[in-house]
């Protein structure tokens, strides 16, 4: 059996004395899609924070290609080259254009060539269909093509792992569809991604499995139809009814 | 307002309601020039008749605006400001690259750190609280009397030394207002993008640190014009010391006024760019 590109290993995470991952493990294979569920401050955001080294760990391993890259003897920055990682808030940088958000990792990160990788960042725009506003400023974009923006630079330099964090949570309704139509294309196309998502359509049609979070522990994982079908704990039930409560699904 | 307005008449104007609120506005804005320029009369009328009715006037007249020495003096007052443009300039540019230095030191994390950081921290507290015309006499007087070799004993070099000290502080406090404006989740943007701790610094936060505080930075800049005349205090010929001499010579203040009117001058295209600048930024920062 190959390594997992991600292996999480009991991590657990605090904030003073509110532990909001309590030993969470967790693998994604490669070209494998998965998706965290679960309620608000169930720790999703936090495992994709921490498995991107922007949190520390109070405990636990985070192995990216079997590589402890949460020891802290091990260069974070390096180790973050490996993946690419897209905020529920876009973060995209206010004062550079959109052809510069995206070629800046790979001009001052991986030595790329500035027309090399302006070439690269123009492909890539088009494969999220804003190559005419490469010259834009993220200001002047709506939401949706702020985020299709902010996909791209993720994946200017190629990582292996792609993270995705509620990226579709600040969205207006009409603009999720743009940006969730953009996540099924890489799954296709085989990209490796862990994504934390409130929209369950999307998981149970995209995701090669779906694993429910509460409380900062994992409490059930599995295919999608198994998790968000016919879920085993209480928990996941009593989570899932909300949402059907509340039309979600 | 007047933008607006701009916008409207642009616009294709075709129902008769339109037109007519249109005209209403235009009525009551060409009402509200005509006030403004009447109270404006009777305001200056009014201080005019007041300052020329005072039982002083006709001396203060005789030794603070008398026209002629004015004229007299103004060449010798023009070339001190040389003096004083020049070493504005040298300061100036000395100052950012000082005090970008100092902030970016003062929000160093980390243990190696503590000796640099505590260090910017006492830089920043000692000059801004000293009031700036002793810290002219410690350096100006003080520094020479110490007889180092290299120590230079120009009053303007000197001068111009005392007032980097001094304004390097404000504007590094300016800076570093800025740095920690910029919000984290920028930061992890950008670590995110694998960029080390220094390209972050450089790449993401300080552009958008130094375009937000433009305002502020210019407001000392305009400070900074009118105190580069305090280092006549040493000795140093500029316009402030033209002044003081052509004074003793007419036994007149009026190349004070000249002086006076001349820095305020060099200080009005600075103010105005500072204002455009400012509602520029304003407008920019609607989509953010």
């Amino acid at each position: 059996m190959t390594e997992p590109v991600l292996s999480v290993r009991g991590v657990v995470k605090r904030y003073g004395n509110a532990t909001v991952l309590d030993g969470v493990s967790l693998d994604v294979r490669e070209h494998e899609v998965v998706t965290v569920i679960g309620s608000s401050g169930s720790g999703k955001s936090t495992l994709l924070r921490c498995v991107n080294l922007l949190e520390e760990l109070d405990d636990g391993q985070v192995l990216l290609d079997g590589v402890d890259v949460s020891d802290p003897r091990v260069d974070a920055d390096v180790a973050r080259r490996g993946m690419g990682i897209v905020f529920q808030a876009f973060n995209l940088f206010p004062h550079m254009s959109v052809l510069d958000n995206v070629t800046l990792a790979p001009r001052e990160v991986h030595g790329v060539p500035r027309d090399e990788a302006e070439r690269n960042a123009l492909d890539l725009l088009e494969r999220v269909g804003l190559a005419d506003r490469a010259g834009s400023y993220p200001e002047q974009l709506s939401g949706g093509q702020q985020q299709r923006v902010a996909i791209a630079r993720a994946l200017a330099y190629s990582p292996r792992l792609l993270l995705l964090d509620e990226i579709t949570s600040a969205l207006d309704p009409e603009l999720v569809g743009e940006v969730l139509a953009l996540v099924r294309e890489l799954a296709v196309a085989g990209r490796t991604i862990l994504m934390a998502t409130h929209e369950m359509g999307f998981a149970r049609q995209v995701a090669d499995r779906v694993v429910f979070l509460d409380g900062g522990r994992l409490v059930e994982s599995g295919p999608p139809e198994q998790v968000l079908g016919e879920p085993v704990h209480p928990r996941t039930r009593r989570f899932l009814r909300r949402i059907i409560d509340a039309g979600r699904l | 307002m007047a933008v607006l307005r701009g916008h409207r008449t642009r616009a294709e104007v075709t129902s008769e309601l339109q037109r007519e609120r249109l005209a209403f506005k235009r009525s009551r804005s060409r009402r509200s020039t005509l006030v403004a320029l009447l109270s404006t009369a009777v305001f200056a009328v009014a201080i005019g008749v007041t300052v020329t009715g005072a039982p002083g006037w006709p001396r203060v007249r005789q030794s603070f605006f008398d026209v002629e020495i004015a004229w007299r003096s103004l060449p010798a007052i023009l070339e001190g400001l040389w003096l004083n443009l020049r070493v504005l300039v040298v300061c100036g540019a000395l100052i950012v690259v000082l005090a970008l230095g100092v902030a970016a030191l003062r929000t160093l994390r980390g243990p190696v750190w503590f000796p640099l950081r505590a260090l910017a921290t006492v830089y920043v507290d000692l000059f801004r609280g000293l009031p700036l015309i002793i810290l002219l006499y410690l350096v100006g007087f003080g520094l020479p009397a110490l007889r180092l070799t290299g120590v230079p004993n120009d009053f303007v070099v000197l001068g111009g030394a005392a007032l980097v000290l001094a304004y390097t502080a404000y504007v590094a406090e300016v800076f570093r207002a800025g740095i920690e404006s910029v919000h984290p989740s920028q930061v992890a943007a950008a670590r995110s993008l694998g960029l080390g701790p220094r390209k972050t610094m450089r790449l993401v936060v300080l552009p958008q640190a130094v375009r937000r505080v433009m305002p502020a930075l210019l407001n000392d800049f305009v400070a900074l014009q009118k105190d580069c005349g305090l280092i006549s205090v040493l000795g140093a010929v500029d316009a402030v010391r033209a002044a003081q001499i052509e004074q003793a010579r007419a036994f007149n203040f009026t190349p004070y006024v000249v002086a006076g009117l001349l820095f305020v001058l060099l200080a009005v295209p600075t103010a105005r760019f500072a204002d455009a600048l400012g509602r520029r930024v304003e407008r920019r920062q609607g989509g953010r």
